[in-house]
C-alpha cells in the first residue's frame, strides 16, 4: 500500500479546503518559478523519466506527446487544453480534483503551457459539473489575483490565460478532437486523425490535450522527481492513480493508490469489501463502462495497472471500478450500459450510429429471455461490425463491453434464452446486402 | 442518439437582459477575435437561464446575430448537446441518474418515486407546475449513487424516502440542502477509511 506521504493528491477528501492558502500549506506554487527556469527540455525529459502515461483512459504517454508540439512557435499560437469532461461511467476522479485541489490543476496547467509553447489554456468542463466548475473559476481567480496567473505567471516571465469552456451534456466530447470541435462552437462531432491536435487542433493550431489527473500529478513529479515517481508501480506503469469504486461494495470512495495494486485490495480494503461478501462477487468492470468486465476468477488475481489490464483482455481505462455482485442481473447491467452508448452515440459514423441502437435492443431482449439461441452470435457478430469501422474509439467503447459480457457469460445468455429461431433452416445469406445477387439467379 | 423536441408553443421574441449581455460580452473575449462562434455553447446556456430553463427559436436566432454566425449552425448545437432543453420544463427540473453504476444502488427506486411523486411520465409538469423530471446518463458522481441532479446541484447517496422528503420540501418552494445525503463530504469512504489518517485528525 501506498504510504500517506507518496500520495500526491492529500486534499481528496477535503480535510484543508481548497483555496490558495491552504493548497500553499500543502506544498502547491512551491518552486514553480525555479521548475521552469530549467527549461522545456528538462520539463518534457523529467516527465518522460518519471513514464507518466495519460490518466484519461488511454494511456498514452504525456511525456511524448508534449514532445509532439513544434519546438518554435510559428504564424500559429500554440493552446494547451485539459479535458475535464469527465462522463465514463464509473469514474468521478476529476471531479474530485476539480473541487477540492483546482491549484495542483493550475499550476499543472502552468507548467504544461510553458513546456508546450502555450499562452492560452481551455479547460473544457462538463456541463453537469456547474458547481465544479465554479469552484475551479474561484481559485482562477485567486492565482490571478497572487500574480500566478496573467502576464508574468509565478514569476516565470510566461504569460498564461486560462478560461473555463462549459460543455452541455454530451459524453463524446470526452474524445479530444470532439472536444475540440465543441469549443469552436460546433456539435462535438470528432475528427478524423491524422492531423493529429498536436499539429493542427484548436482552430488549427498544435494543441496539446491531457486530462484532469494528468496535468495535477505533473507539479508533484517535477518537485520530487521523475525517478521518484517511476520508483511506483513498475516499469511502463508507474506512478499513483485514483481509483473510483463504485457499485456493490459496502463503501464506495475514491482513493489514490499505487499502480498496481491487487483489484481485490481496493475493494476489500479500501471499499469495505463486495456487498454480501467476497463470494457474492459476479463481475467487475475495471476502467470505466467502455472496457470488458472481469469473471470473478479473474478479480482475485488481477493488478490494477495498464498492462496488466489488457494481459487479462480489458483495459485500465479511467481504473473507474464497477463492482456488480450476484443479486444483480448482469445481461440487464450492460443493457444499460448499451443504452447508455447508444444515447451518446453522435451519430457521425453509420456502424456506430445504428450499431449501438441494435446492440441495446438485442441485450433488452437477452435480458427479458425474448431472444434466440443464435442471436448471441448475431450480436457478437454486430460488435465487430462497429470495432474500428468508426472515427473515433467510441466503436471501441461501445463494443468491448457487449463482448467482455458474451466472452464471460455465454453460457448465462444462452441458459436464458433458448429459444430456436423461427426461421430454422440456415440460409446462405450472410447479409441482406446480398440479396439482389440472389434474385438474379432466380430470373 | 436522443430525440429532441422543438416546443410548438414559441415566444415572438426573445433578448438578453442587461446582466446576461455583459456576461455574454465578457465570454466572447475569452476566444481569439473572430473566433466568437466558440461562445455559442456558453451563450445558449445563458438564454436557458434567462428564459425559465429552456431555449426557445427566437433565442437561438437572437444569438446567431449576436455571434455573426448561421442560425442553423447555433440550431445544430442546441439540438445536438443533451442540456439544452427545447421544450419547457419544471422550475425544479429533476434529472435522476440511472446508468449501470447508480442502477446498481437502486435508481430506478427514485424513478419510482419521481413517477410517483411528481408526473407519471418523463418531462411533463407535475400537478402544480413547478416540477419535472427526466431520467438521464451519467452525471459522474459515481461513489456517491444514486443521484440526482435538481437544477444545479448534485443531490447524492439517495434513497426513496430522502427523495420524497425532497420533493416535499421543493413543492413548498424550499429548495433543500444539496450534497450526500448520508452525511458524507466528499467520495470517502465512510467509517473505513484508511488513507491519508494523518489529514483527518488534523
Amino acid at each position: 500500500m501506498l504510504e500517506d506521504k507518496d500520495r500526491i493528491f492529500q486534499n481528496l477528501y477535503n480535510d484543508f479546503g481548497a483555496d490558495l492558502i491552504s493548497a500553499k500549506k500543502r506544498g502547491d506554487w512551491k518552486d514553480t518559478k525555479e521548475i521552469c527556469g530549467k527549461g522545456r527540455e528538462w520539463i518534457i525529459n523529467e516527465i518522460k523519466t518519471s513514464e507518466l502515461r495519460g490518466r484519461g483512459g488511454a494511456g498514452f504517454p504525456t511525456g511524448l506527446k508534449w514532445s509532439f508540439a513544434p519546438k518554435e512557435v510559428g504564424s500559429r499560437p500554440h493552446y494547451l487544453v485539459i479535458n475535464a469532461d469527465e462522463s465514463e461511467p464509473g469514474t468521478c476522479k476529476d471531479r474530485d480534483i476539480l473541487r477540492f485541489e483546482p491549484h495542483k490543476l493550475i499550476e499543472g496547467c502552468l507548467i504544461a503551457s510553458y513546456a508546450v509553447n502555450a499562452h492560452k489554456c481551455y479547460i473544457y468542463i462538463r456541463g453537469e459539473y456547474f458547481n465544479e466548475g465554479q469552484k475551479l473559476q474561484t481559485a482562477i481567480d485567486e492565482a490571478y489575483k497572487d500574480g500566478l496567473l496573467g502576464k508574468n505567471s509565478a514569476g516565470t516571465d510566461w504569460e498564461l490565460d486560462i478560461y473555463i469552456h462549459y460543455g452541455a451534456g454530451a459524453y463524446i466530447c470526452g474524445e479530444e478532437t470532439a472536444l475540440l470541435e465543441s469549443i469552436e462552437g460546433k456539435k462535438g462531432q470528432p475528427r478524423l486523425k491524422p492531423p493529429f491536435p498536436a499539429l493542427i487542433g484548436l482552430y488549427g493550431c498544435p494543441t496539446i490535450i491531457n486530462n484532469v489527473e494528468t496535468i495535477s500529478v505533473v507539479p508533484t513529479i517535477l518537485r520530487r522527481g521523475g525517478n521518484w515517481f517511476a520508483s511506483l508501480g513498475r516499469p511502463k506503469n508507474t506512478g499513483s492513480k485514483i481509483y473510483c469504486i463504485s457499485g456493490n461494495v459496502n463503501n464506495p470512495c475514491n482513493v489514490e493508490e499505487e499502480m498496481g495494486i491487487p483489484l481485490k485490495e481496493l475493494i476489500e480494503k479500501h471499499a469495505g469489501g463486495v456487498i454480501g461478501g467476497w463470494d457474492n462477487l459476479k463481475a467487475v468492470i475495471p476502467g470505466g463502462s467502455s472496457m470488458p468486465l472481469l469473471p470473478k476468477e479473474t478479480c482475485e488475481t488481477i493488478k490494477m495497472d495498464f498492462d496488466a489490464c489488457v494481459e487479462n483482455k480489458t483495459g485500465l481505462g479511467t481504473a473507474g471500478i464497477v463492482v456488480i455482485n450476484k443479486d444483480q442481473d448482469i445481461i440487464k447491467c450492460m443493457a444499460r450500459i448499451a443504452r447508455f452508448y447508444k444515447h451518446e452515440s453522435c451519430g457521425q459514423c453509420t456502424p456506430c450510429r445504428e450499431g449501438s441502437g441494435w446492440m441495446w435492443r438485442m441485450l433488452e431482449r437477452m435480458a427479458k429471455g425474448e431472444a434466440t439461441r443464435d442471436e448471441v452470435d448475431m450480436l457478437l457478430d454486430v460488435t465487430k461490425q462497429i470495432e474500428g469501422h468508426t472515427i473515433c474509439a467510441f466503436g471501441e467503447g461501445s463494443s468491448w463491453p457487449v463482448q467482455g459480457l458474451i466472452r464471460n457469460f455465454k453460457d448465462e445468455i444462452i441458459e436464458r434464452n433458448k429459444f430456436d429461431p423461427i426461421v430454422k433452416k440456415q440460409k446462405d445469406i450472410p447479409y441482406l446486402v446480398d440479396q439482389h445477387l440472389l434474385e438474379k439467379e432466380n430470373a | 442518439m436522443a430525440v429532441k423536441k422543438i416546443s410548438k408553443v414559441q415566444p415572438e421574441k426573445f433578448e438578453f437582459n442587461k446582466k446576461n449581455k455583459e456576461t455574454a460580452d465578457s465570454i466572447i473575449k475569452n476566444y481569439p477575435s473572430g473566433k466568437q462562434q466558440s461562445a455559442v455553447m456558453a451563450l445558449l446556456y445563458l438564454a436557458q437561464k434567462q428564459n425559465d430553463n429552456w431555449i426557445p427559436l427566437s433565442a437561438m436566432k437572437y444569438i446567431a446575430k449576436y455571434l455573426d454566425m448561421p442560425y442553423i449552425k447555433v440550431y445544430e448545437v442546441a439540438t445536438f448537446y443533451s442540456m439544452y432543453n427545447l421544450t419547457p420544463v419544471g422550475k425544479y427540473f429533476f434529472q435522476v441518474c440511472t446508468t449501470t453504476p447508480c442502477m446498481l444502488r437502486g435508481a430506478y427506486n427514485l424513478v419510482d418515486v419521481c413517477k410517483r411523486k411528481i408526473s407519471d411520465e418523463e418531462n411533463r409538469l407535475s400537478e402544480d407546475g413547478k416540477t419535472s423530471w427526466l431520467e438521464v446518463e451519467c452525471l459522474g458522481a459515481c461513489v456517491n449513487a444514486p443521484m440526482l441532479q435538481l437544477n444545479e446541484d448534485y443531490y447524492e447517496d439517495l434513497d426513496p424516502t430522502k427523495l420524497e422528503q425532497i420533493i416535499d420540501k421543493i413543492s413548498n418552494d424550499e429548495v433543500p440542502q444539496p450534497g450526500s445525503y448520508r452525511g458524507r463530504l466528499s467520495s470517502e469512504p465512510e467509517n473505513t477509511r484508511k488513507t491519508l489518517i494523518g489529514n483527518k485528525n488534523a
